[in-house]
């Protein structure tokens, strides 16, 4: 999406183009982090499914393969809902800067 | 073209009716109550279309109405005074989304005190919400205002929400002979409604409503100001055309005996009738007098105004509203500042009058002409603002 259009430029009231929340960058929102580890994964898409913002990244063969940290909020749902047995395969570790 | 006994209400059902729209989202409220009760009976009894909602508050009726137009459906309701300050919500809301959604207002007092009757209090508080406002001077008016604001909300220049408006009680219950059209004739009038956006179409899909903050929020402001800017020579379109169509033209005021005018009565809505007698009267004696009347409040006709009112002595603005600010009602307030920049201009006064209904009578109007006559001839007025019929 163009950047810094002028009001002419707008779509027509109040409309946005389906799908620009993909430009825009809300992983620096995070005060905690989640941690996928690979070794503990079983694939069971728990994450995938109750993530909200589409941030748990699938490799070519549709197996989990990490979190997009340039969306994730860290809101945790995803460590909540890994059924693993503890210590999970996603677990929440604080965020540094 | 039927000749028919309605009210103002049921002249707004009416042309409910034959404009058929997609959906109706209602809350009953006096004295608008009518328009969508004999509108839900047009439902139950299969002569429309309509998908009709029947909601629990106007809040939701509001809010039914933006998600529906939001759909692509060509969306109406109707309301008044604490109905409407219940959208009052959602109205700036199908402003800046740019619905077009027609709401059949009937102006009543704002509680409190708590009131049923005619004043245009509901409707000012509303005025700065980016909806079209349309006054009807009579049940006639009231019918051909709904139909012309179809087309002028669906105008691509605009898109934005209309209301129109009649008077509570004075216009909305009283009943009077009008001209309807044929349900064809209207159908072909208002045409197909056309869709820019809808947030149901897979094949173009939008977000809609998105959060808008420093980066944006104004640009899409400066987008409505233009719109309605743009409004303005739409609605002297339409009601041209509405003239060459059916023999009834209209414009942003209507002037009556104003040319040669040298006092001037500036109103709006039911008042105009009562006026126009006076002026009638006051001709006969030889007073040359004069009545403007403002037909759309939203957007404002200063241009308009200035022109009609430029060689007029003394001018009364007629305010059925307050604005409590001690500057007088909202209908002096933006006349006063079109005039400003202006080398000929009346004197002004501001008369608010009928608060809760209170009758204007012809007397009541013959003072206030009276009165600009005095001014015309002292050069001086009584005092800008006067509350004119409380007792004191």
């Amino acid at each position: 999406m163009k950047k810094n259009m002028n009001w002419k430029e707008l779509m027509h009231g109040d409309a946005v183009a389906a799908g620009t929340a993909e430009e825009f960058e809300t992983g620096d929102w995070r005060s905690e982090r989640p941690v996928w580890h690979k070794k503990k994964c079983i694939n069971c898409y728990f994450c995938w499914i109750y993530c909200p913002d589409s941030s748990i990244l699938l490799d070519e063969d549709k197996k989990v393969a990490g979190i997009d940290y340039k969306h994730c909020k860290g809101c945790g749902i995803c460590a909540h809902e890994c059924p693993v047995k503890e210590p999970k395969a996603i677990t929440m570790e604080p965020e540094r800067r | 073209m039927p000749q028919l006994a309605k009210t103002g209400n049921e002249a707004m059902a009416e042309a409910m009716r034959q404009i058929n729209p997609d959906v109706v989202a209602a809350y009953p409220i006096t004295p608008a109550t009518e328009i969508v009760m004999i509108f839900s009976q047009f439902v139950a009894d299969g002569l429309v279309n309509t998908e009709y909602v029947a909601v629990e508050s106007e809040h939701s009726a509001m809010s039914a109405c933006v998600g529906a137009s939001a759909a692509g459906a060509r969306v109406m309701t109707g309301t008044s005074s604490q109905g409407l300050q219940l959208m009052s919500e959602i109205l700036p809301i199908a402003a800046a989304l740019r619905l077009p959604i027609v709401l059949c207002d009937v102006n009543r007092a704002l509680s409190g005190p708590i009131n049923i009757h005619c004043d245009h209090s509901d409707t000012m508080a509303v005025r700065d919400f980016g909806w079209v406002q349309i006054f009807s001077e009579n049940a006639q008016e009231a019918y051909d205002n709904v139909l012309q604001a179809m087309k002028i909300v669906e105008d691509e220049r605009v898109r934005l929400p209309a209301m129109a408006t009649t008077d509570g009680f004075i216009i909305s219950h009283c009943m009077e002979k009008i001209d309807t059209l044929e349900d064809a004739v209207v159908k072909n009038y208002v045409g197909e409604h056309k869709v820019i956006n809808s947030v149901l179409d897979v094949d173009k899909p939008i977000t809609l409503g998105s959060i808008d903050l420093q980066d944006y929020y104004f640009e899409h402001r400066m987008a409505m100001a233009d719109a309605m800017n743009h409004a303005k020579q739409v609605i002297v379109e339409v009601g041209q055309d509405f003239g060459r169509r059916f023999g009834r033209s209209y414009g942003m005021i209507e002037t009556y005996q104003l040319d040669d005018a040298e006092v001037a009565i500036v109103a709006l809505g039911s008042t105009c009738g009562t006026a126009r007698a006076v002026v009638d009267e006051l001709r006969e004696k030889g007073i040359k007098a004069g009545l403007l009347k403002i037909r759309v409040f939203r957007p404002f006709p200063a241009d308009e105004i200035i022109q009609a009112l430029s060689k007029i002595k003394a001018a009364a603005i007629m305010d059925r509203s307050d604005t409590l600010s001690s500057q007088g009602g909202q209908v002096f307030t933006e006349v006063r500042s079109a005039l400003y920049e202006q080398s000929n201009k009346p004197l002004l006064t501001n008369y608010i009058y009928g608060l809760g209904g209170r009758e204007i009578s012809l007397d009541d109007i013959r003072r206030i002409f009276v009165e600009q006559v005095e001014a015309a001839a002292s050069g001086k007025v009584r005092g800008p603002v006067q509350h004119f019929g409380v007792r004191q």
